[in-house]
């Protein structure tokens, strides 16, 4: 039954989005409307290849006879071919009708019927030729067919098309289409296109003022751009007014909205940083140790990812989008391990030399590098971002979330949660909060500090490899991935202080912050060139950043 | 750990006078005997010194001057500074400004006044801070003075507030940080990422001239051996024991009524000027300067060829500098993939088992353990706790 209503409403809509044009007479001759109303779909159908095989015969009036008629059926399978006609893609060969892939001269052919690929190209068929009157009756048809598509986002996507182009032949059909709908983003939509028809043409004045007033609403960019041409054009003091007043308010939506998507983004960046932050603040605080080597534990983390990827793709294709889950662990247990050798081998030996360490570990983070660079090549390697990871929340015009980002943002704070409870409520966070707060006593009292060193070590760097499992999906995953992160966890752990989780909470999400509001004012590079001399500048202030722990141990 | 400064004095500054004299007296032969194996001797004789290796070679000493300047402060003041590469840098784009002007309208678009990328920038005046480097005196000053003042601003602030270790480290490496960003931009007016290369002549020689590359070759030779002197010099004054005595106790060294502050920022800017020069001298000689000199990875490069000669000996750094230079073009040619392994295993092994570099493991071979400990576990390490 509602397929049926559908098609009423198709055809009713075509033949009004045609009523305005000359053809109207002719229109009806072709296609008296009780006849395409009426038509029910079983005899719709063979009538259907007929009248795309019309498209490609006679005159230009013949065509237009058959568009029309076509567009009555409200065959949806009629876009295609009736877009291909109007960019002039479509061609015909003995009475069949193709469709071109391309413009090009030697563009393969598929069936405009079946879909089927043809055994001509373009240069062995002849193109379908069309004039101006005729592509404006295309523009409408096509309006037409998806306006009243079963598919509310199909309608919504044909109406926001509307908004683009702007024909004003469209007002009529799209109003109809408009009274009828129930999807509300749909709705929206028609709202927003008919508005900017109403407006953008000449027509009744009370309805162009309500237009630029009802555009007013509307947040984007896009909206913008209408209104700030239209200004420039001549019109009535009271439309002028309107359309001033609708301009101020969609800068003014734009602006808040904008500062809530410079937000998202600061929060975004100030996630990535913390995870890339806490196992250096971690390892630092516990062990006074700068681990060079931290950005290539990042860069692990996210080879790991691709490694556990292509696994999946080997052994379990039909899971793929669950290798994600598996990442974390693999990358935490990979890299941690990494960190104990590490530590074991190398930084154990040079306690109380933190200089020293810096070399150290620095020459590990070119070892590390050189060796993923040996195995996996120089170039980026590609990790698919999970079905359930992708796609955006388009929350108004001017403010779109990326599910990508959101996921990384709640996975970094669960992250700093989880390590939150690990020092608060473990026998082994305890032990790592004594050597903290001072090494001497806890070691007095029997705490084992090498072994808590090395799990320290191992913790800091597990912690790296996780925060390369989300950089992976944001990030190029290239050997060089751990060099663009390790400055700013840097300045995070400076900033923040040192063995204070929340120190480096505050201090991802300060800068990460303040990166994103200064850039829209200095352009990315030298907002983070004021951010680093923030930095440099703050730390003459309070040297021993944002939270930092007070008593006999750490002072000098 | 209460071993005071005697033995230091002892092995550093008594045991090398005549470490001094060879170094000198090799930088000064070096500079007399390359231009005339160079010169004279025709190209088909064994001992003839290409023209590309003479000024390879002299790119290794500015490296040398560069690892100098490290050293007075990291092995003598204990301020670990992975930023000393903006110095160089600094200096060496003061130099490329210079004889980016001596191009005056041999350039390809043929502007008398604009440098090319200027022009090709669409700029229609020079920005207030190119004048003056059509001077040579002026930019000679600036070589000096633009390293010299950061260095003063850093500093100033830095070691006021007592940020010191791996903090200082840290920051120093973002200072390069901030710089390499910024001089990476076009709107800088410093060439942008490709900076600023062909150089035509220096002071009236043309920079391709075998002579030309010759002399500068001797002049980097005769600058390294004069500031190796000037180190010496302060390190044996008074006010080098004082600094020795601030890498080795700060805190005491406050409590005894020193202004650690100050002597730590004359000797930081000193070693900048330093490296500002050795960046000066680098340009003619490689024909380029552009961003990436800044790049933080070149600056603890630059520390590893002082770690490598031996921290806390000047002639050490010098020697590290061109040890590791010499080897990274030849394993960089002959086998350009393990260059990295071999420089990261450098790095760990120097620390873990040569903290006195080369030289300080030579002769002190047989007491090594009990005497590098000493040395480079200065007792404010157990004084101070964590950095």
């Amino acid at each position: 039954m509602p397929a049926y209503s559908i098609r009423r409403l198709i055809a009713a809509m075509a033949l009004a989005a045609v009523a305005y044009s000359p053809a109207i007479l002719r229109a009806q001759e072709a296609a008296p409307p009780e006849a395409a109303v009426e038509a029910p779909a079983s005899q719709a159908a063979p009538s259907f290849e007929r009248l795309v095989q019309q498209l490609g015969l006679g005159g230009f009036d013949d065509k237009i006879k058959a568009v029309e008629t076509l567009t009555a059926t409200g065959d949806a399978r009629a876009v295609a071919a009736l877009q291909a006609m109007m960019d002039g893609n479509l061609y015909t060969q003995e009475d069949k009708v193709y469709i071109a892939e391309s413009g090009a001269r030697d563009a393969k052919l598929k069936d405009a019927i079946t879909g089927e690929a043809a055994t001509i190209t373009a240069s062995g068929a002849s193109r379908v030729t069309v004039n101006n009157r005729l592509r404006g009756i295309l523009r409408g048809a096509l309006g037409a067919l998806t306006l009243f598509s079963p598919d509310p986002a199909q309608r919504a996507s044909g109406a926001a098309a509307l908004f683009r182009s702007r024909p004003a032949e469209m007002a009529e059909p799209l109003a109809a289409a408009l009274a009828k709908e129930t999807d509300p983003a749909a709705k929206r939509e028609m709202e927003h296109s008919l508005a900017a028809i109403r407006l953008a043409n000449p027509g009744d004045e009370a309805q162009r003022i309500a237009a630029a007033a009802l555009l007013g609403n509307y947040a984007d960019p896009e909206t913008r751009a209408l209104l700030t041409s239209l200004q420039s054009q001549e019109m009535s003091p009271a439309l002028k007014a309107t359309v001033a007043s609708a301009l101020a308010k969609v800068e003014r939506s734009l602006a808040f909205w904008g500062v809530f998507n410079n937000i998202f983004q600061g929060v975004s960046l100030g996630s990535v940083l913390l995870l890339a932050a806490i196992g250096l603040a971690i390892t630092f605080g516990v062990m006074g140790v700068i681990n060079m080597a931290h950005g290539e534990m990042i860069m692990i983390g996210a080879y790991t990812t691709y490694m556990v990827q292509e696994l999946f793709r080997a052994y379990l294709p039909g899971y793929t989008s669950w290798s994600m889950m598996f990442s974390v662990p693999a990358a935490f247990l990979v890299t941690g391990a990494i960190g104990v050798i590490i530590e074991r081998g190398v930084i154990r030996f040079l306690y109380g030399r933190a200089l020293e360490t810096l070399l150290a570990t620095w020459g590990i983070s070119l070892i590390l590098q050189q060796g993923v660079r040996t195995i996996f090549g120089p170039t980026n390697r590609e990790v698919a971002t999970p079905p359930w990871m992708s796609g955006a929340w388009e929350v108004v015009g001017g403010l779109t979330l990326t599910y990508n980002r959101m996921a990384i943002v709640i996975f970094s704070l669960v992250v700093l949660a989880m390590i939150a409870l690990l020092m608060r409520y473990s026998s082994f966070g305890l032990h790592m909060r004594a050597v903290t707060q001072n090494r001497r006593m806890a070691s007095s009292l029997g705490i084992r500090t090498g072994k808590v060193d090395a799990l320290t070590f191992g913790l800091g760097s597990g912690i790296a490899g996780i925060a390369g499992v989300a950089l992976s999906q944001i990030s190029n995953v290239s050997p060089n991935l751990g060099q663009s992160f390790i400055i700013d966890s840097f300045m995070v752990v400076v900033f923040g202080g040192v063995g204070n989780l929340w120190g480096t909470l505050v201090g991802a999400f300060s800068l990460g912050l303040v990166n994103k509001f200064l850039e829209p004012y200095a352009g990315a590079v030298l907002g983070k060139i004021f951010v680093l001399i923030a930095i440099i500048l703050f730390i003459q202030k309070r040297p021993r950043g944002l939270f930092a722990l007070k008593g006999r141990s750490v002072e000098a | 750990m209460t071993t005071g400064p005697k033995p230091l004095f002892a092995t550093m500054l008594l045991r090398s006078p005549k470490a001094a004299l060879i170094t000198v007296g090799l930088l000064v032969a070096a500079a007399i005997l390359v231009p005339l194996l160079n010169q004279l001797l025709p190209a088909s004789s064994p001992f003839h010194v290409p023209t590309y290796l003479v000024s390879l070679l002299g790119k290794y000493l500015c490296y040398a001057l560069l690892a100098l300047s490290v050293d007075l402060i990291w092995g003598y003041c204990g301020i670990l500074s992975l930023g000393h590469g903006a110095f160089f840098s600094l200096g060496g784009y003061a130099m490329g400004m210079y004889l980016m002007r001596q191009i005056g309208p041999r350039g390809v678009y043929r502007d008398p006044i604009l440098p090319d990328f200027m022009v090709f920038l669409n700029w229609k005046a020079l920005p207030w801070y190119w004048h003056g480097f059509d001077m040579f005196w002026f930019a000679m000053i600036m070589v000096v003075l633009v390293p010299g003042i950061l260095a003063f601003a850093f500093g100033w602030f830095a070691f006021r507030s007592r940020v010191t270790g791996v903090y200082l480290s840290i920051i120093t490496q973002a200072m390069t940080f901030a710089l390499l960003l910024a001089f990476f931009r076009n709107d800088m007016g410093f060439g942008g990422n490709n900076g600023m290369t062909d150089f035509k002549d220096l002071l009236g020689f043309n920079l391709q001239a075998s002579s030309t590359r010759v002399a500068l070759f001797s002049i980097t030779a005769i600058a390294l051996a004069l500031a190796y002197l000037l180190c010496r010099w302060i390190i044996a004054s008074r006010l080098g024991r004082v600094l020795i005595a601030i890498r080795d106790a700060e805190s005491r060294v406050r409590f005894l009524g020193y202004r650690v502050e100050y002597y730590k920022l004359f000797v930081f800017i000193l070693s900048a000027m330093l490296a500002g020069g050795a960046g000066a001298l680098y340009v003619p000689q490689v024909g380029i300067i552009n961003p990436s000199e800044f790049s933080p990875a070149n600056s603890i490069e630059a520390v590893i060829w002082v770690a490598v000669g031996g921290r806390g000996s000047l002639h050490g750094a010098i020697l590290g500098a061109l040890l590791v230079n010499f080897g990274k073009s030849y394993f960089t040619t002959a086998f350009p993939d393990i260059w990295l392994y071999m420089l990261g295993t450098l790095f760990i092994v120097v620390t873990l088992f040569l903290p006195r570099g080369i030289v300080g493991a030579l002769p002190a071979m047989p007491s090594m353990p009990k005497g590098w400990r000493s040395l480079k576990t200065p007792p404010e390490k157990a004084e101070e706790g964590r950095p």
